[in-house]
């Protein structure tokens, strides 16, 4: 591992003006993510400045929503009496995701901006243009099983890790962050991008901008939710494929409806269409195939990860099923 | 003992020590003046090191050396050895670590960086730069099956016609079967610490399953005798086989140390561990089974086809089961290996026959479906009631009884036999058996007891324990013998120094070490009962007739301990007889549909190994070995990127060994009979029959629940989806 210098802030302010005066800074939130990279030589920042003393670690209500704060911890979100009745996909989401052990150091904010799991990423020794821009794509016409199947370019094919923010995605959540130039809001939807031309690019948060808090709206569909995450083991394995589901109904018709994927693109990815497809229909295993099929059609394999093509849609349906199915749980 | 009185469930003797962190393992040892090593490794696969340029790092800061092929220290005992390996079927040449500048595989240590922080040595070790002479490699075995050769050990085999005799049965069935690379992934990393004392004094720390071994090893590889190697190791945090070998990197540290004049520590990444200690190779094999209309096996041809390195041949006994599991007048098998530019592998739990028990065991279910009989009832119908191979007797097989046993507790009777018929929910249900197998060796050991005044005893010997609970099961035979309480008495291992007992593998430490105990304590209770002494109510009590007390005898004899050393073999009964430990195990399996997951839902797994010394113990070997059995089954495979000829999945994220929420509730059950014959507990091993066969359960299972034969492991939803 490189050197480092340490720093610890207590303001947001403060913790702005260090990373972006300082070009090798960056923030350090549970570190569970940002240390691995350090020790495999992905990422050698020269000074890590420490948030976790902010004063961003509370979960309030707010007159439309709940406003979780940057610095939260995954569990404490997970367990908090206002996620579980209000958004319970959210807090299915961060259960399913990573140990109990990570959950507890794990932020929100370090959840968001947590890197692609793509093996040749990690590994120095191979081609991968999100490391290392022009050196190639490694899972291009490699091992790529985990990869995308929807959004992926000829740069890069990652995708998105994160179990939180299918949740987020689906939920509208909203993110605030605080920069040099001040405050601004970013849809979740946009906060994430794809990989284009810039794979080294994950997301669209400027330098030295800090992640201050997430918002949710109310919303309702806290009746009927389900997170469904295939993996190749029951727990501590990221997403072949993840789907969550939350539905509003009313005597088996979809009055409202969320649903966003994992495990499938450089982003969480909405699944928009489908959702527009199943509002106002009944909840029957039709109308879940016929909305998987919507998703599907712009659907890509890349080689190993063909299976998906299958996996994805059939998750999809057991999603909706299991959501409709088991009310709220 | 040998008889059939039960013992009684004993905690181990040294969980307190091992959860509360008293126990130490060999990467905690501090000793002054300490220094680090870490390891640089080829990023190409095949080729020579064209420029390696060390300067930068030799300029951090604390670092004492760096050794590359071009100023690495001379470790004499390689020297004299062949440096070709022209007469084996891998042919290539001998693997020097730091010898030269070939690279015979990705991952190859190129340099060995000391520094006086492990810290400073991680840094100092990622400044080191290479460039590369990259020629063409091999890694991929099914790309290479043209250069499978046989090798020395395990020959071709045939019993009854020579002719495949199962193409012309009335029923027949043939298919391949293939297991991926798999990694022993123990929880402590692998390493060695190492402190000459010395020009010719050498001591070290260990992660090994063998002290002895490494002495052996580290004393030829430096010319000194043996002596004058101290090899410590008594505690291990798993092995499952990757510590039966001391590692080049291992033997190259102890050069480090010996020319820096200082005590030097390697501990090894778990990144490096998939390249560097050994693995389960990939092996592709191939079965052909005939039999007639009413299941009678006519006969079995099975065929294996695994990797080894290009310079080295591993072989292990894959194809040995077949030989002589069934009642099958004709049987042939063959075993090859297919040298690839890849780290060699070495046995890992189960060696060998977890392999071929994976092939062997689904297709006896595949053949019983197609005579249309109940897998049981096809494997009772073609049991072997003596050895078909070694025309011997068993010394012992309960197998009809454990399949009994076995059967009543999972409800196999009462399941729907026909496949995909069984529900829960969405859930499809499954259930599927297999059988498991492995020699009950018995190798020579020693031990010595030293009986103190005040009634202790201790025992002490130079085996390991690498977690199945040595310590315990030898304080539990010694209990049985001398009737001393529990903690009265201590065994002491892990020390080289110690009366010599074989490496810790191959299932055979009760038999071989506690045969030593046994012994000891026999002897030890004649040279009692000279002095007047016998051992009685969990005491040393003067015999009948005699006044004189322990303490008074040794007084007189001015001792202050009764001291005796044995050493124990079988004798003429191992030939005798084929001597087998058996498992049966059956699980019941959930399959999602629509999504391909796989979950055990429970699991009955019964074995016949003679008189179970260790109740608790032993219970957890077969916990542990059906754990991984799991892993082998649907979650385990380390996979390589051929293009790069390197792993894509080298750490425990991606590597996916099972987890708690994989391992149901495991219900194990002992024959618990005493063998005659296998040694004087009556005991045979387990550690290798807990694992072996399991896989094919679950894929039997897994057939049963959909209708779907995954020939390939692990068995992960992709691999569902697409049956
Ligand atoms: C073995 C393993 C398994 C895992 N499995 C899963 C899984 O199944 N599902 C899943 O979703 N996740 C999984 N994770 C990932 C885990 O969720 C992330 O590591 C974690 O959420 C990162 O949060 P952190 O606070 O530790 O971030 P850190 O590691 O501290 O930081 C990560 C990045 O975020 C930046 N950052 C942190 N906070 C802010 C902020 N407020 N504003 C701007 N930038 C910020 C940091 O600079 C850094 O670049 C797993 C991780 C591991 C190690
Ligand atoms: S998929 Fe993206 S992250 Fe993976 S190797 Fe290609 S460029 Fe790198």
């Amino acid at each position: 591992m490189k050197q480092f210098s340490y720093v610890r802030v207590t303001s947001p302010d403060a913790a702005i003006a260090a990373v972006s005066k300082d070009k090798s800074a960056t923030f350090l939130a549970g570190g569970t993510n940002l240390v691995d990279l350090m020790k495999s030589g992905v990422t050698g920042p020269e000074r890590l400045v420490d948030i976790n003393r902010l004063p961003l670690t509370k979960i309030e209500e707010t007159k439309t929503g709940l406003r979780i704060g940057a610095l939260v911890k995954n569990t404490t979100v997970a367990e908090h009496p206002l996620i579980i009745k209000h958004f319970p996909l959210l807090s299915l989401a961060l259960k399913a995701g990573a140990s109990p052990q990570l959950r507890n150091m794990a932020t929100v904010g370090g959840n968001m901006m947590q890197r692609t799991r793509c093996h040749y990423f990690y590994d120095t020794a191979m081609p991968c243009n999100k490391r290392a821009p022009g050196s190639g794509c490694g899972a291009i016409g490699g091992f790529n099983r985990m990869h995308a199947i929807f959004g992926a370019s000829d740069k890069c094919i990652a995708v998105h890790p994160s179990d939180m923010c299918v949740a987020l995605t689906a939920l509208d959540a909203v993110v605030t962050v605080k920069g040099p130039k001040g405050e601004r809001k970013i849809p979740f939807g946009d906060f994430h991008r794809l990989p284009g031309d810039t794979p080294e690019v994950d997301n669209t948060l400027q330098r030295g901008e800090l992640i201050t808090a997430v918002d949710i709206p109310f919303n309702e569909v806290a009746g009927y939710a389900h997170y469904l995450k295939v993996r190749d083991r029951a727990s501590y394995a990221f997403a072949l494929v993840s789907v969550g589901a939350a539905l509003s109904l009313k005597d088996n018709n979809i009055a409202d409806v969320r649903l966003a994927m994992g495990g499938v693109a450089h982003k969480p990815w909405r699944l928009k269409e489908a959702e527009a497809f199943l509002k106002g229909k009944k909840a029957t295993i039709e109308n879940f195939q016929e909305a998987a099929r919507i998703v599907m059609a712009p659907a890509k394999s890349q080689g190993s990860n063909e299976f998906k093509l299958t996996l994805a849609p059939n998750t999809i349906v057991e999603a909706l099923k299991l959501a409709a199915a088991n009310g709220n749980i | 003992m040998g008889t059939d009185k039960k013992s009684e469930p004993l905690n181990r003797v040294d969980g307190r020590a091992k959860v509360t962190g008293k126990a130490k393992y060999f990467a905690e040892f501090e000793v002054p003046g300490l220094t680090y090593c870490v390891m640089v490794t080829s990023t190409i696969t095949r080729g020579t090191i064209a420029t390696i340029n060390t300067k930068n790092a030799e300029r951090a800061p604390g670092v004492l050396a760096v050794y590359t092929h071009l100023n690495m220290p001379a470790v004499p005992g390689w020297a004299d050895q062949p440096n070709s390996n022209a007469k084996l079927p891998s042919g290539g040449e001998k693997y020097r670590m730091l010898g030269s500048n070939k690279i015979l595989f990705n991952g190859q240590p190129i340099a060995l960086v000391v520094a006086n922080t492990l810290e400073r040595a991680q840094y100092a070790a990622s400044l080191v730069t290479t460039t590369y002479n990259k020629t063409e490699h091999q890694t991929d075995l099914l790309k290479n099956t043209q250069k499978a050769a046989m090798p020395g050990r395990f020959g071709d085999y045939t019993r009854g016609e020579q002719k495949e005799a199962y193409k012309t049965a009335p029923v027949t069935i043939a298919a391949d079967y293939t297991i991926p690379v798999e990694v022993h992934n123990p929880m402590e990393l692998a390493g060695i610490l190492a402190i000459w004392e010395g020009e010719d004094q050498l001591k070290v720390y260990a992660k090994t399953q063998g002290v002895k071994a490494t002495q052996r090893t580290l004393a030829g590889a430096f010319k000194i005798p043996e002596k004058n190697v101290q090899v410590y190791s008594e505690f291990v945090g798993g092995g499952f086989g990757m510590g039966l070998r001391t590692w080049p990197q291992e033997v190259a540290v102890v050069a480090a140390a010996r020319q820096l004049k200082k005590p030097v520590k390697l501990v090894m990444t778990r990144q490096q561990m998939f390249s560097l200690v050994g693995h389960r190779p990939y092996t592709i094999q191939h079965i052909s089974m005939g039999a007639d209309k009413d299941g009678q096996l006519q006969g079995i041809y099975h065929e294996a086809t695994a990797e080894t390195a290009s310079y080295d041949d591993f072989t292990e006994g894959t194809v040995a089961m077949t030989r002589f599991m069934y009642a099958c007048p004709n049987v042939t098998t063959k075993y090859r290996i297919v040298p690839l530019d890849r780290g060699v592998p070495i046995w890992m739990r189960g060696p060998g026959e977890a392999t071929g028990a994976f092939a062997l065991e689904s297709a006896i279910d595949e053949m019983a479906y197609k005579v249309n009989m109940d897998p049981l009832d096809f494997r009772v119908k073609n049991f072997a009631e003596t050895d078909p191979e070694k025309n011997k007797p068993f010394s012992s097989n309960n197998l009809k009884e454990a399949y009994q046993l076995g059967s009543e507790k999972i409800g196999w009777n009462k399941r729907n036999r026909e496949p995909r018929s069984m529900k829960d929910g969405e859930w499809l249900v499954g259930y599927g058996m297999s059988t498991g197998v492995f020699g009950a060796h018995r190798g020579e050991s020693a031990c010595r007891a030293q009986l103190n005044a005040d009634g202790t005893l201790i025992l002490q010997s130079a085996t390991s324990d690498i977690g199945p609970g040595t310590s315990t099961a030898m304080v539990q035979i010694a209990h049985e013998v001398t009737g001393l309480p529990i903690n009265k008495i201590r065994f002491e291992l892990g020390d080289a120094a110690l009366p010599p007992s074989g490496s810790q593998g191959g299932s055979a430490t009760v038999s071989s070490v506690g045969s030593a105990v046994f012994d000891t304590c026999t002897a030890l209770k004649a040279l009692l009962s000279e002095a007047g002494l016998a051992f009685e109510d969990g005491t040393v009590k003067p015999v009948v007739g005699k006044t004189a007390t322990m303490q008074q005898v040794l007084a007189t004899q001015n001792k202050t301990f009764f001291e005796v050393t044995k050493s124990s073999k079988g004798g003429a009964e191992q030939d005798k007889y084929s001597m087998y430990s058996f498992s049966i195990h059956f699980a019941e399996v959930r399959v999602h549909p629509h999504t391909g997951v796989v979950r055990v839902k429970r699991v009955v797994t019964v074995a016949d190994s003679g008189r179970i010394v260790s109740p608790k113990t032993a219970a957890s070997q077969m916990i542990g070995g059906v754990t991984g059995g799991i892993g082998m089954a649907l979650t385990e495979e380390a996979i390589i990127d051929h293009r790069f000829g390197r792993f894509v999945n080298n750490n425990l994220g991606d590597y996916h060994v099972p987890v708690s929420a994989d391992v149901p509730h495991i219900e194990t059950i002992f024959i618990d009979k005493p063998d005659p014959y296998s040694n004087p507990m009556g005991s045979k091993g387990m550690g290798e029959i807990a694992l072996i066969g399991f896989s094919a359960a679950v894929a039997n299972a897994v057939y049963h629940a959909t209708g779907k034969r995954i020939r390939e492991l692990p068995i992960t939803p992709d691999k569902i989806l697409s049956a």
